[in-house]
Order: C-alpha cells, then structure tokens, then sequence
C-alpha cells in the first residue's frame, strides 16, 4: 500500500489500513534493534527536529533512538532553550525552522492542536508526540503493535482503561486506535475522570473499577496527577489507591492470561502495585520497546518513502 | 435640508407597517405618508426595501483606549455604520478601564469626532473592573455613562453586586451582568461536552452560566435594580430568565448571533475564531436561546463585537483570545431565524427601551433610521470587513439581508 500521509497528527485521522500498514513496518523495524549494529542509512541526509515544550524521558529518547537507527541527523530543542522564552509564537518558530528546509518536526506541546497548528503552516512532516490532553497517537501505535505481538490480534479484544481518562491523550488515542481496529474498549475512574460525551469516542464507562477490568483482555493503567487533588478530583491518594489503584487482590478476579500496561512513568504504589508492575503480565517495558520500532516506521514513513527502503 | 425616503415598507412595531413616505428636515422626521410625498429634496428609494427604527448594538468592544491595534473608536462606528447601527454600547473593559469621568468623556468625543454610529459608554460597576469598590456612578453618569458593567469579568462579591444594583437605582442606570463563576470555569476554554472530549480541551459546563444568572436575578429581586444579563448561551439562564420575568422581576437579557448559529462543533479543527465567552454550546442550548428569543424572554439582539488580532487568534486554542467580531454579521445571521418585524423588536424597539432611547416614527421624533435590504445576497469574506479586526467563525458563509442606509440624527453615516 502507498502511504500519503504527510503528518502523524492523530489516530483520529489515521484509516484502519494506514494503521495496519504502521504496525506491520513496525514490526520489521524491531528487527534492527535487535542487530548488534543498529543501524541502516534509509533516512542518511534527512534532517529531524526534536521539538518538546514538555518534560519528556520515554518518548524523546526513543523518537532520538528510532531517527538515529535510521542514520537521521536530528536535533532537540526545549522551550526552555528556544525563543519561547523570549516570546516567539509557536507558528514563527515552527517557520523557522522549516526555512531550515527539516524533512521532520516531532513535537510534543501542553496546548491541545498545537501540531495541528504548526501543520498547517510548514511544509515539514509534523509528528505529534503528544499535545495536551487531546492525542498520544505514538503512544497508542506502540501499545497496539505490543498488544498484537502477545495475543495475535486486536479485534474483539476487551480494553479496560483506568484512571484520570479527561487528561489523558494516552487514553484518547488508544480508545480511538483500539476501536478502529476492532476492539471493545472499557473506561473506569472517579466521576471527575470520566469526560463528557466519553462514549462518542466509542467508549463504555462505569465508576466500578471491577467491573471494568473483570472480562478484560488488557488492563492499561493510567498515571494520576498530584494536581487533580487540588480541583476536587479525588480525595486522597489513600482513597485513590483503594479505588483505582490495580493491587493484587483485584487481579484475583481478572482473566489469567490479562496484560498489564502502562504508559509510564509509574506511580509505584498508587495507581499500580510495585509486585504487579514487575509480574509477568505486565508488558510495561514491551510497550517500551516497541515505542522504538513505531517511531521508526512512521519516521521511515513519512520522511523516507518505499523508494528508499528498496534500494537498501 | 430635506430628505425624503420614498416608497419603502415603514416597519415600527407594533405601531406601523405600511408602504409609506418619510420626509426628513435636518434631524428630525416631520411627515410619514403613504401617499406620495412630492417635494424639493433629496431622494433616498427605499423601494422593496425596509425601513426600520434606527438599529441599536447594546453590547461591543471598541478596544480604544489601549488596544488600538485591534480596534479603534473610528474603525468601530465605521464598521457599525456600515452594519446598519445607528448607536452602540461600548464596554468598559479598555486599558484603563472605563471607570472614570475622563475615559467616559474620551469615547465620547472620539465618537462625536467621528460623526457615524453614536457610542453610548457603559461605565465599570467596581473601580479597576476588580470587584473592590463602586465606581462614582453619579459623575459617570453626568459624563454620558448609560450602564454599568464589569463585563468580560463577572462581579464575584454578592455584596458589591447588591450594592451596585442598590446605588444605580438613584440614577437609572442598568446594570449589565457578565454572568460566570469563575470556580466552575476552571482551567475550561470551550463547552464542556462531547466536543472538548474529543479535542483534548477543558470543558466550562451550563452552570458555570445559570449559577450567576440566577444569583443576580436573586439580587435583583432583592434590590428592585434594573438588571440586563449580556450574552445569554445556556438553556439553564434561559429558563431562569423566563421564570423571574413572569415574577415581575425588571430583569432583561441579550444573545449574540454566534448563540443561535453555531454550536460548540465549530471549535473542531480548534478553530480559535470559534473561541468566544461564554463558550459556543450544544444544539440543546441553541434551541433554547432560540425559544427564547421567540418568546420574549430574550429581548435583544446584540453582538458583543469583540475584535482581537492575528496575535491572539493564531496561536494554540488553550491560549487564544476569547471573542468573535459580530457587527458586520448580524443582520444576516439573526434574518435566518427572525421575521422582519422580530429582528426590528431585538434590534431597535427593545434595546432603545430598555436603555431609555427613543426609536420610533413619530412625526417629531429624531431620525434614526436603518434601511435594510432583506434580499440581499453575500457571501462573508473577512478580508473586506470595515472593522480593523478579522476575528469571525463566519467567513465564506452565505448569507441574505443587509444594512444598505444609515441614517443617524437625519444624517447619512452609510449608504
């Protein structure tokens, strides 16, 4: 199949092939970590920018990583570092650095749109690596390639999400990834967790955490913030904890071959017990893996073409 | 000087509608016929055409003093001439605030310099707009105030309010209610519902609206002070507007155009000159407004321009200016939804009343007058608005019905 798409905006616009197409790169992509030498020249001459308004460890370096296999020259940029702070809007620095003709801007931005911003005013291929609380499209592409490497499939599959769903991008994408591709998908947390029209995303919701996770085929746990405490949105972490959290005691009533996921970084103790974070069902560090190969399909994707993947 | 508008329909609800003559000497109407007015001087054909009572826009932001790169006085009465208004209300939320004499008087001047539109200041209800103290509202009033608001922020202290409302009383003025708790808008930019669900943004829910509604509507009950309560979005004020007017409360309320045109979907593809507050609602709301613009429970019409520049608007939703310009869309957008004679009562009968105008034909009675072309066909294109700012949801949209004449005291401000 031809792949057309000039941007990685959402999962939202992503078709069902398109995302199939990424998965199974992807999948060929993993080999190449696995080499001793990890590295090919398909993007050799390419350039990538790294662009994080945001605090990031996971998705900077794996994004680095997967541009670097790739024989990428890239180069990260912090709003610290950059003219943000001297007041430069995100559209005029977007600008300037696609007059340094980049192939690639990966950018990650507390502002909900803001690639979708900067999309429509450069000529560079835009990556979202996560934009305030609206998508995480990388994030839900790794959790569906890890998801499909340990049970084969994707459709019918049952998706509990649980925890602070209205803030999370990561919840967003893999709703709407996990339902394109044929999934029933499941959100459970306190009211204030759960967003308005939740089931126009094509999500079923209940405040019954057991409930939610009781048939499930994989539980993706969400981190919670510290700073809902202060808008009223849970009590305690105590309480949270008892709720919320995934202990032990409820993993008794879950299937026996359940996967366990998280997006990281993980509050140990809160929403996820250490034992179950370190236990066999859980695929955390998988998802981590993964995130490579993703990011290296859709940097081979959208800056690199089939053309250049032949003559290899 | 003579001027004679010939042969137009003469709308004056619920008086007059007749195909009929005005003739005009100097400022002032001085015959209404519906015979023929033969006479030396100047021909205005109205034929096919309405004639109304001069338009009124109760809510607008002309930025100056301070924000004079998104709007001025003079692009403001332009921009209003041009829409068919014969007066507007500008806020008070400039830099500085209006809350003085001297500012009061400025726009009075700038406007009177400008000869168009007439601007009638509303002065702030508490010094700064801050919610502190009350504004001298005796020496703004001699300055040419005709309201008071704080709008843009709401007046959070119970107290104040009551007091504002208690002290306006001795010298007639309205207080305009910018009705929002602030608690519930949270960190919100746009409606809460299945829209900001999708888009990743933080929802302002109904209540954040109806809570302050129902609070000053309470005061008002409370005081006997003339309340209007600008920029009615929600289902829920709706409701409570209806239910303290059948009480005998004197409480008035407006929409804009945006509240019964669109729905919070025009946010998506976050679309900031769809960013407004109160935010674009549900088509549960829009109905809503709708009824209650047909019965009478919302009296005017108004737009609440709100001009901002490229520098507020391209940039990321969560940091965007609130705000939509609305004059030069309104006739239009409201022509949609309202009959002829409906749209003259939310644009002319009813806000001239309530802020103690006069718009009517009498013989004798000042001629402020609105010609409109109710079959006018254009399609919106922001490029060539008179205003000095962009900021609509509408451009491209087709639309029928236009101001084709202003006419303020007798003189011709567009057309």
């Amino acid at each position: 199949m031809q792949f057309n798409k000039k941007d990685i905006l959402d999962m939202e616009s992503l078709s069902f092939d398109e995302i199939q197409f990424i998965l199974d790169t992807a999948d060929k992509m993993k080999e190449i970590s696995q080499r001793p030498i990890k590295k090919v020249p398909t993007l050799r001459g390419k350039t990538i920018i790294h662009f994080f308004y945001e605090a990031s460890t996971r998705t900077k370096t794996s994004f680095d990583i997967a541009a670097k296999r790739l024989s990428a020259d890239c180069f990260s940029l912090s709003a610290t570092t950059s003219s943000v702070v001297k007041g430069e809007t995100l559209i005029d620095t977007a600008k300037n650095l696609d007059a340094m003709n980049s192939d690639v801007i990966i950018i990650r931005h507390s502002a909900s749109g803001a690639p979708h911003l900067i999309a429509k005013n450069v000529k560079a291929s835009i990556i979202n690596a996560g934009d305030g609380m609206h998508e995480h499209p990388t994030q839900a592409l790794l959790d569906l390639m890890t998801v499909r490497e340990k049970k084969g499939k994707i459709e019918t599959l049952k998706l509990a999400i649980i925890g602070d769903i209205s803030h999370s991008r990561v919840a967003r994408s893999n709703i709407i990834g996990f339902k394109k591709l044929g999934a029933e998908v499941k959100v459970s947390g306190p009211p204030a967790m759960i967003p308005k029209g939740i089931e126009s995303l094509g999500a079923t919701y209940t405040f019954d955490m057991s409930e939610a996770i009781s048939d499930a085929d994989i539980i993706m746990m969400l981190r919670i913030q510290k700073e809902r405490l202060s808008d009223f949105s849970y009590p305690s972490d105590r309480e949270y904890s008892r709720l919320y959290g995934l202990s032990m005691d409820k993993l008794k009533y879950t299937k026996k071959d359940v996967l366990i996921m998280h997006p990281g970084p993980v509050n140990r103790g809160l929403e996820i017990s250490p034992e179950i974070a370190d236990s066999d069902s859980s695929v955390i560090l998988d998802q981590v893996e993964n995130g490579v190969a993703v990011r290296m399909a859709l940097l081979y994707l959208v800056a690199g073409g089939v053309r250049n993947v032949d003559s290899n | 000087m003579l001027t004679l508008i010939k042969r137009g329909r003469v709308i004056d609800p619920p008086y007059l509608d007749i195909i009929s003559d005005i003739l005009i000497e100097d400022n002032k109407i001085i015959d209404i016929s519906e015979k023929e007015i033969d006479c030396f001087a100047k021909i205005i054909d109205a034929s096919g055409k309405i004639v109304a009572p001069g338009f009124i826009d109760m809510h607008v932001h002309l930025r100056e003093p301070g924000f004079e790169y998104k709007e001025t006085i003079e692009t403001g009465v332009i921009s209003a001439s041009y829409s068919g208004f014969t007066a507007v209300c500008a806020m008070p939320n400039t830099s500085p605030i209006n809350d003085n004499r001297t500012i009061t008087e400025y726009i009075v001047n700038k406007s009177n310099i400008a000869q168009k539109t007439k601007v009638y200041p509303v002065a702030a209800i508490s010094k700064g707009s801050n919610g502190e103290s009350l504004c001298e509202y005796g020496d703004l009033k001699d300055a040419g105030a005709i309201a008071i608001s704080d709008d843009g922020r709401p007046v959070k202290n119970s107290q104040l309010m009551r007091r504002a409302l208690e002290y306006a009383k001795i010298f007639d003025l309205l207080v305009i209610s910018h009705a929002e708790e602030l608690d519930l808008v949270g960190n919100g930019v746009m409606n809460e519902g299945f829209v900001a669900t999708k888009l990743g943004l933080a929802g302002i829910p109904n209540a954040s609206e109806s809570i302050m509604v129902m609070r000053d509507i309470a005061l008002s009950e409370l005081t006997g002070g003339r309340l209007h309560i600008a920029h009615v979005s929600t289902k829920e004020s709706v409701n409570a507007i209806r239910d303290a007017k059948k009480r005998g409360i004197p409480v008035t309320a407006e929409t804009a155009p945006h509240y019964f045109n669109l729905t919070d979907e025009a946010v998506l593809q976050y679309n900031t000159n769809a960013k407004v507050n109160p935010p674009l609602r549900s088509q549960n709301d829009v109905e809503a407004v709708l009824e209650g613009l047909s019965d009478g429970t919302i009296d005017v019409i108004a737009t609440d321009h709100a001009p901002h520049s490229s520098v507020e608007k391209d940039v990321e939703f969560n940091m965007a200016a609130n705000g939509i310009i609305g004059m030069e869309t309104a006739i239009p957008l409201s022509l949609k939804f309202l009959d002829i004679k409906n749209l003259i009562e939310k644009m002319s009968k009813n806000p001239s009343k309530i802020l103690g105008l006069k718009r009517e034909f009498k013989i004798g009675s000042y001629a402020d007058i609105t010609i409109i072309d109710p079959n006018f066909n254009f399609i919106v294109d922001s490029k060539t608005f008179k205003s000095k700012s962009r900021n609509t949801p509408f451009n491209g949209w087709k639309l029928k019905g236009k101001a084709i004449l202003t006419m303020v005291e007798g003189k011709i401000v567009y057309g």
